[in-house]
């Protein structure tokens, strides 16, 4: 698509759908100069970028209804797939140094700020929203990986600690995370949100399996592009695009799911909570800004109430003697 | 030289039993509207102890109804300071009765009165002391500026831990401004009446605490209630998923602490009188009922030769029989059902051709007794490796290397506890990081304090209790 703009004059063009479509419709019957390259939109699988192995996609459309891409119809095998590789990722990440672990996600900020533009265009594609709109939605998921790369070596102070037994044991207790977590991203937000529930996942050394917003599920596998090029490990965040209601009660059920994100499961919500009762997993309910768009994730400060759900308190006794 | 015990029974006399006992609702003892009764029974003897109201639906409708009334009149009004002082004053209380609960606890549960009055009573009166001074502080807990109580919690215990189950459930829960319906055990319904009594005496505002009496079906008609904010259930694995399953789609917060297979890893390194202690007191203590017991050893194969003999030698020194009696070990099954299971899923053992061995060993000819068993040539596959005997049997398994001690540990649907006995701080630590449960005991087992939260991993449940961690569970 930016390819395609600098076929016309510096400054006319206005990134979007729109702008495409004007475009071609303008170029039409000319010879153009270069023909863009368009983007294949694939799954995130194992820090890989295969296709959804059922062989389907669906059309994506911008908000006034433009046809924008394909993307992955992903499968029940790939939830599968993706729970596989994230259970195999996770003692990798969990056992990396929370200090490690804060690099890697200022990187993805560092990596996510250089395409800006990018990010930023999809929105005002995605979402209608305005550019003025959709930069600061950009700004703002960039500084929540900042924001969360600082948590990575804090929570387990803010959270654990000494307790003070009866006794003569050292008696400690510290968070630690939970394990494999399936998130529902925002159907409404497919930036700013789906950063917001994926960010704080892996900072407490989760691995993710993530279902994108159905009707935007682009932005998503842009961001998947930044992830694989932070030294983020492959399998720590996989990326499914396609329908929360079909794949979801694949994810509930799963015995080597650890938690459930329902941010983005919308009606399917209290099916998944009772799929997940078999198997004990642990399940975050959508909030009040589940149902919101970009708009309800600004707040700069979300502090442990994203992380919490997902640790588990290990205390660990010791007696003290000579 | 070889001493010989003679018989050391604590008296009976501390505790005054009534025939029957009514409903504790709204501060008053009142009967069930099912006029039901059911029995409960000394399990080290069959005799019979008291009846005990069954409370009906509509039963639980009147708790729920007095719970929501005094959370929205008295106790979410008052403050954090008073409320403090009734928990003060119940854990002052409790200190004050703790023998006469200590005897009628081993006479309605059959555990030993050497754990009743030396761990169960003294925790329980720690907890509420503990909880009493966090009743004025909670915005000092980390749960945000103002973190504000539930409502009414609906809580629902077991029969292994009868009142300090009630004083996990019931101190967190009043020191954060909620009210309480609590159902104890069926089994086990008699201290949480003298609890009952206690709130009584402390003169505590009526309806904070209702206690209601019965068996499966008050505690299912207590937990989808429709009435209250929160459940917390402690129990069996599979009562926890249902509960799971009934407040999906509500606003309802759930704490669930459930079934475990704790494994104790013994490496070679370890001190291994200590080990033997830790191993016999990690599986025996309070009869293997304990969801956090260490019914798996794992003892590294280089030493397993040398430590099972010196384990079964401190087995046969454990003495089995009156749970009055301040020299027993080991007391009573707490039901003929829960004895049933026990031999059941033992018996597969024999099945499966697994090796079984217990000290000579004569068991009271009435009441409910299982002689300490250690299975030997056990592997993963095995039930009795798998699922949760509850009961004073230790299923051992081998292992090499530390990984695969590990790996062994964590194959479990359960992450509730572990042991690690090692004199090697390092290797301590390399393996209570890897083991996926929530308590780990590193050299001891099974020690329990009201400020060390406690809970677990996996399809052991979620939330803590204990500590600051356990207020969580109560504050939204």
């Amino acid at each position: 698509m930016a390819e395609r703009r600098e076929n016309k004059k510096k400054g006319a063009a206005k990134a979007g759908a729109k702008a495409e479509a004007a475009g071609t419709a303008a170029g039409a019957g000319a010879v153009p100069a270069r023909l863009a390259v368009r983007k294949t939109y694939k799954l995130y699988l194992g820090g890989a970028f295969p296709r959804s192995e059922s062989g389907r996609s669906y059309p994506v459309a911008s908000a006034d209804g433009t046809h924008l891409a394909n993307a992955s119809l992903a499968s029940r095998k790939d939830a599968r797939d993706a729970v596989g590789a994230a259970r195999k990722a996770f003692g990798g990440w969990s056992g990396r140094t929370a200090y490690n672990r804060g690099q890697i996600l200022y990187r993805v900020a560092e990596v996510m700020e250089g395409r800006r533009e990018q990010f930023a265009a999809r929105l005002v594609d995605a979402r209608g929203l305005s550019r003025a709109e959709a930069d600061r939605t950009v700004s703002t998921a960039v500084d929540r990986w900042v924001y969360y790369a600082g948590w990575t070596d804090k929570f387990a102070q803010v959270l654990g600690g000494a307790n003070p037994v009866s006794g003569p044991f050292y008696n400690h207790s510290a968070p630690e995370p939970t394990g494999v977590v399936a998130v529902f991203a925002p159907q409404d937000a497919p930036l700013l949100g789906l950063t917001s529930v994926i960010a704080p996942v892996i900072a407490t050394g989760n691995t993710a399996v993530v279902v994108t917003s159905e009707k935007a599920p682009l932005a998503a596998i842009d961001l998947a592009e930044v992830l694989a090029t932070s030294d983020l490990p492959g399998g720590v965040v996989n990326l499914l695009t396609g329908k929360a209601a079909e794949i979801g009660p694949h994810l509930a059920s799963h015995a080597d799911v650890n938690a459930l994100d329902l941010t983005g499961a919308g009606t399917s919500a209290v099916e998944f909570e009772k799929a997940a009762a078999d198997t004990l997993t642990r399940v975050l309910r959508p909030g009040p800004e589940a149902e919101g768009g970009e708009d309800a994730w600004f707040d700069a400060d979300p502090g442990t109430s994203r992380m919490t759900p997902f640790l588990e308190t290990k205390t660990v006794w010791h007696p003290v003697g000579v | 030289m070889i001493f010989e015990y003679a018989p050391a029974p604590e008296s009976r006399s501390v505790v005054s039993l009534r025939e029957t006992y009514d409903l504790f609702i709204d501060g008053e003892f009142t009967p069930a509207r099912s006029g039901e009764y059911l029995t409960t029974l000394n399990p080290a003897d069959e005799e019979k102890l008291a009846q005990v109201a069954v409370a009906a639906p509509e039963d639980v409708d009147r708790a729920v109804a007095a719970a929501r009334r005094a959370y929205d009149t008295v106790w979410s009004r008052m403050s954090g300071a008073e409320r403090g002082k009734y928990l003060f004053r119940i854990a002052r209380i409790i200190q004050e009765r703790s023998r006469e609960l200590a005897v009628l606890e081993s006479m309605d549960n059959g555990k030993p009165i050497k754990e009743t009055r030396d761990v169960d009573l003294p925790l329980v009166a720690a907890h509420f002391f503990y909880y009493a001074g966090w009743a004025d502080k909670l915005s000092h807990a980390g749960l945000g500026p103002d973190p504000r109580p539930l409502g009414v919690a609906a809580q629902v215990i077991p029969w292994n831990f009868p009142l300090l189950m009630l004083a996990w459930k019931i101190a967190p829960a009043l020191a954060t401004g909620n009210t309480v319906v609590l159902k104890p055990a069926e089994t086990t319904p008699l201290t949480a009446l003298v609890f009952a009594q206690i709130c009584q005496e402390a003169d505590l505002p009526p309806g904070v605490v209702n206690i209601l009496t019965g068996a499966g079906e008050t505690g299912r008609a207590l937990v989808q209630h429709p009435g209250t904010d929160k459940v917390a259930f402690t129990g069996s694995t599979e009562v926890g998923r249902q509960i799971a399953r009934a407040v999906a789609g509500t606003d309802k917060r759930v704490t669930l602490e459930l079934g475990g297979k704790g494994a104790n890893i013994v490496y070679d390194d370890a001190a291994l009188d200590q080990a033997v202690e830790g191993v016999v007191s990690g599986i025996f203590f309070n009869q293997g009922h304990v969801c956090c017991a260490g019914s798996r050893l794992l003892v590294q194969e280089s030493i397993a030769e040398e430590f099972l003999p010196r384990l079964k030698e401190r087995i046969s020194k454990l003495r089995l029989g009156d749970p009055l009696d301040k020299n027993t070990d080991i007391g009573a099954i707490n039901s003929a059902a829960q004895l049933e299971r026990v031999r059941e899923l033992t018996a597969t053992a024999d099945e499966e051709n697994v090796e079984r061995w217990s000290p000579a060993c004569e068991l009271p000819e009435r009441g409910y007794w299982f002689a300490p068993t250690v299975l030997t040539g056990v592997s993963q596959a095995h039930r009795v490796a798998r699922e949760e005997i509850f009961g004073p049997v230790l299923s051992v398994l081998t292992f090499r290397t530390p990984e695969e001690a590990v790996t062994k540990a964590n194959n479990t649907p359960y992450g509730l506890s572990a042991g690690v006995w090692t004199e090697k701080g390092s290797r301590m630590l390399w393996t209570a990081e890897r083991l996926r449960a929530g308590v780990i005991w590193s050299n001891t087992f099974n020690k329990f304090d009201p400020t060390s939260p406690f809970g677990g991993y996996k399809e052991s449940g979620y939330g803590r209790e204990g500590g600051r961690h356990g207020l969580e569970a109560y504050l939204g």
